[in-house]
């Protein structure tokens, strides 16, 4: 008897204190998620104030899906999501090696973090409605450039492709990259600064530096923005929404896959915006299951074994 | 392996519920709805009965813009006072009407109301919505006799025949359902005429008297002739293609889907404005920089730093668009004859069934669109063209409904034999996504983005994503 009471179990409290995330995750997540799944075989929307449905269809939402513009949304979708993220690592990258150098001692850093960071405190529709505004025909941008007499004629920023994409593509980058910087600090501030002292002594500048030594020890913080920035691509909605008045104009070229969903909702089309959920899923579970094991998997120089030692030694 | 495999699950499950959060959002403003249901929920069925109808405290109001909150408390002769926020107006009997305030845009006004009218039958007395604003564009799906969201004037105890006898025949036309019977009242008519700026045409034309303008405006023919003198003095006759929609499509003679059908027949009418917008805007008639309307570039071609001559539009639009975008001199403008007589929009007022106030709801509509008395002060307050035939006739002869915005000008002169001529398009309940998409697909051929067949198919992709249960989409030949 006395040998059991003295080894008093704990764990319960663990396992209250995580109850209520997991009740809320069952009632906010789960089962509307297992909804999406289960209407996305069913006729189900309103016409009018007429519900019509539920009526059990099988796979024939997603064969009409399949049958519909779908990749042509989903190939928007990657391309504005790359015109955001490609400047978005190279400069967060730059600017976090420069901000760690203790040799080039940048003077005012707390400054800049804040300042690069702000962009990211405005929420995403306010930032779509700014750019809106700027850049309207009548708009500031244009006022500027036609007294500067850079243009004779307004440009049409919002009625391009080009123009389209690439604003939204700014957009998403200024929000993003002072979250990703700040993030790639912390992992390159994690790198034991005797490595770099090594490398100085063998005589390393600061190029091989940076693709020898940085570039391969924060990989897997790499991947982490990688994956939660697929997943944020994905999802686009709210830029590119509010920025054509959810038209993705012009020629539907900047509809996102969930402007696309959005549009089905309009008409409370539950099971094909369901359909779509499910082929969303589908693909970032890919995206994702690629990406982990392309960063997680293999393990050339040893980088990983070697941050696991690190890892022990420091314990 | 395990904890990859753990770990590989637990990214999927993030971005699962991530991505259903979008749709997320549907399901929380549902579950608020229901919480709204609250408690009293047993006693507000005995009162919905028909049979001995006893006033409830709070009259629920629902509308898109506060339009409709200064009509009523203008003329509405109960009303006490109204807060300071504009959110609710107590009555002198004590009871109280909540404004419920939705915009437009991106159709949020009738997805809450949609909600709201779903969870009528259940909702508490106080929460029942009792009076709701409709736009001509979506009044047919409210008036539907199947749906029976909006309950019959005769049921309120209006009778049309005698208490709304002195309104325009085309506004209670609309506003019956398919058997004939009305559900809705309107307190204006909206007949268009065309709003030119005065400096402009004494510049281009020597004159800005209404009557010798209105020669060069009095059909396609004219002005056109009109555009090119215009073009030639460097001003624009319209801002855009969108401006022109409006008498095109009211000049319609089906209806997009005919009741009953799920087939979208596009009226040649539409396809007209397309060659005719195509045209004009080749030829420099409209202002390229503007696209479409409710948007910055749109009001600010209304202001004094326009070369834009002239816009097309009802009443309204003259008291709620171009007054306050306007920033030059008192007395700019001024109105004459459209090309075609059009008209344009209209709020109507509906009961919702299951009111918990009919007596307040009669009395409210009655005063609103049946009281010539009100009718008068609200033309002679908002220059709003008011849905009483004998009131508009005698302000086209009165010379005290004189507008300062048009210089001097009595409107009411062009508006009045407009009104007598409308012949409405017929509606369905479909106008509003019709209107909405056919304007924007071919909105990006106009801009030259591009091709017709191209625009025709986004068109129709666009309509079967709102509307799934359309079958077919069939062009004129």
């Amino acid at each position: 008897m006395k040998q059991k009471r003295k080894k008093i179990d704990y764990s319960k409290w663990g396992y209250i204190f995580i109850l209520p995330f997991f009740v809320s995750f069952f009632i906010f997540s789960l089962i509307p998620l297992v909804d999406t799944i289960r209407y996305s075989f069913y006729e189900y929307y309103r016409s009018g104030l007429k519900e019509i449905g539920p009526n059990f269809i099988g796979m024939a939402n997603y064969a009409s899906l399949l049958k519909s513009d779908m990749l042509k949304y989903a190939g928007n979708t990657l391309i504005l999501w790359l015109i955001g993220f490609v400047p978005q690592i190279v400069i967060a990258l730059l600017l976090a090696s420069w901000f760690v150098d203790a040799r080039l001692k940048i003077r005012g850093q707390q400054f800049f973090k804040v300042v690069i960071y702000l962009p990211n405190l405005i929420m995403a529709s306010a930032f779509a409605m700014l750019f809106f505004t700027l850049f309207s025909n009548k708009g500031p941008i244009n006022s500027i450039l036609l007294s500067l007499g850079i243009t004779e004629n307004p440009i049409d920023f919002m009625g391009t492709v080009f123009g389209t994409r690439t604003l939204v593509g700014v957009m998403n980058f200024l929000m993003w990259f002072g979250n990703t910087t700040i993030m790639l600090m912390a992992a390159i501030m994690g790198i034991s600064p005797d490595i770099f002292e090594a490398s100085e002594i063998d005589g390393c500048n600061s190029v091989q530096r940076f693709f020898c030594i940085t570039l391969p020890l924060i990989r897997p913080i790499l991947a982490y923005t990688l994956i939660t920035s697929i997943i944020g691509g994905l999802q686009m909605f709210d830029v590119p929404q509010i920025l054509t008045n959810g038209q993705g104009s012009p020629d539907r070229t900047s509809t996102t896959l969930i402007m696309f969903l959005n549009n089905h909702l309009k008409s409370k089309n539950y099971g094909m915006a369901g359909a779509l959920s499910v082929y969303l899923f589908i693909v970032s579970g890919i995206l994702c299951f690629i990406v982990y094991r392309i960063t997680n998997d293999e393990d050339p120089d040893g980088s990983k074994a070697a941050a696991k030692k690190n890892k022990k030694g420091r314990r | 392996m395990k904890k990859k495999v753990v770990s590989i699950l637990l990214l999927a499950a993030m971005a699962a519920s991530s991505l259903t959060g979008c749709g997320g959002s549907n399901s929380d403003s549902q579950t608020s709805n229901t919480s709204n249901v609250g408690s009293d929920s047993q006693s507000s069925d005995a009162v919905n009965t028909d049979s001995q109808p006893e006033e409830g405290q709070v009259i629920n109001i629902y509308s898109f813009n506060d339009e409709l909150r200064t009509r009523i408390t203008a003329v509405y002769s109960e009303i006490e006072s109204t807060s300071e926020d504009g959110t609710e107006s107590i009555l002198k009997d004590g009871s109280v009407i909540r404004w419920i305030i939705n915009p437009n845009q991106d159709g949020v006004y009738q997805d809450k109301l949609d909600e709201a009218l779903n969870g009528q039958l259940t909702a508490a007395a106080d929460n029942k919505v009792d009076i709701f604003a409709a736009e001509l564009d979506y009044v047919v799906k409210y008036i539907d006799a199947d749906i029976d969201a909006a309950m019959t004037l005769e049921s309120l105890g209006i009778n049309p025949e005698t208490d709304l006898a002195d309104q325009f025949e085309f506004t209670k036309t609309v506003a019956c359902d398919q058997n004939g019977v009305q559900r809705a009242s309107t307190w204006q008519a909206c007949p268009g005429v065309l709003v030119y700026r005065r400096d402009i045409a004494k510049e281009v034309f020597g004159t800005d008297d209404p009557e010798e303008i209105g020669k060069k405006t009095k059909d396609w023919a004219a002005m056109k002739t009109t555009a090119e003198e215009l073009k030639a003095s460097g001003y624009y006759t319209f801002s855009s293609y969108a401006d022109t929609f409006r008498l095109y499509n009211n000049s319609m003679a089906n209806a997009w889907v005919a009741p009953g059908e799920t087939t979208i027949k596009v009226d040649q009418k539409i396809l007209d404005w397309v060659t005719d917008s195509k045209e004009w805007k080749d030829a420099g008639y409209f202002d390229p920089t503007v696209k479409g309307q409710w948007n910055s570039d749109w009001f600010t071609a209304m202001s004094s730093s326009s070369k834009v001559f002239a816009f097309l539009f009802p009443a309204w639009g003259i008291d709620t668009q171009m007054v306050p975008n306007w920033d030059g001199e008192e007395g700019s403008w001024a109105v004459t004859n459209a090309p075609l007589s059009y008209n344009w929009g209209g709020t109507f007022i509906l009961a919702a069934e299951g009111t918990d106030n009919p007596q307040h709801v009669k009395d409210i509509i009655l005063a609103l669109t049946a009281d010539t008395d009100n009718l008068t002060k609200i033309s002679k307050d908002y220059a709003d063209f008011t849905n009483a035939k004998s009131v508009m006739q005698a302000a086209a002869e009165d010379d005290s409904f004189t507008s300062d915005f048009l210089g001097g000008q009595n409107p009411y002169t062009y508006f009045t034999p407009g009104a007598d001529t409308i012949k409405m398009a017929p509606l369905s309940a479909y106008d509003q996504g019709c209107v909405e998409l056919v304007q924007n697909a071919f909105g990006d051929y106009l801009q030259d983005q591009i091709d017709y067949d191209k625009a025709k198919e986004n068109f129709e992709i666009a309509i079967r994503e709102r509307y799934p249960e359309i079958t077919e989409i069939q062009w004129p030949e």
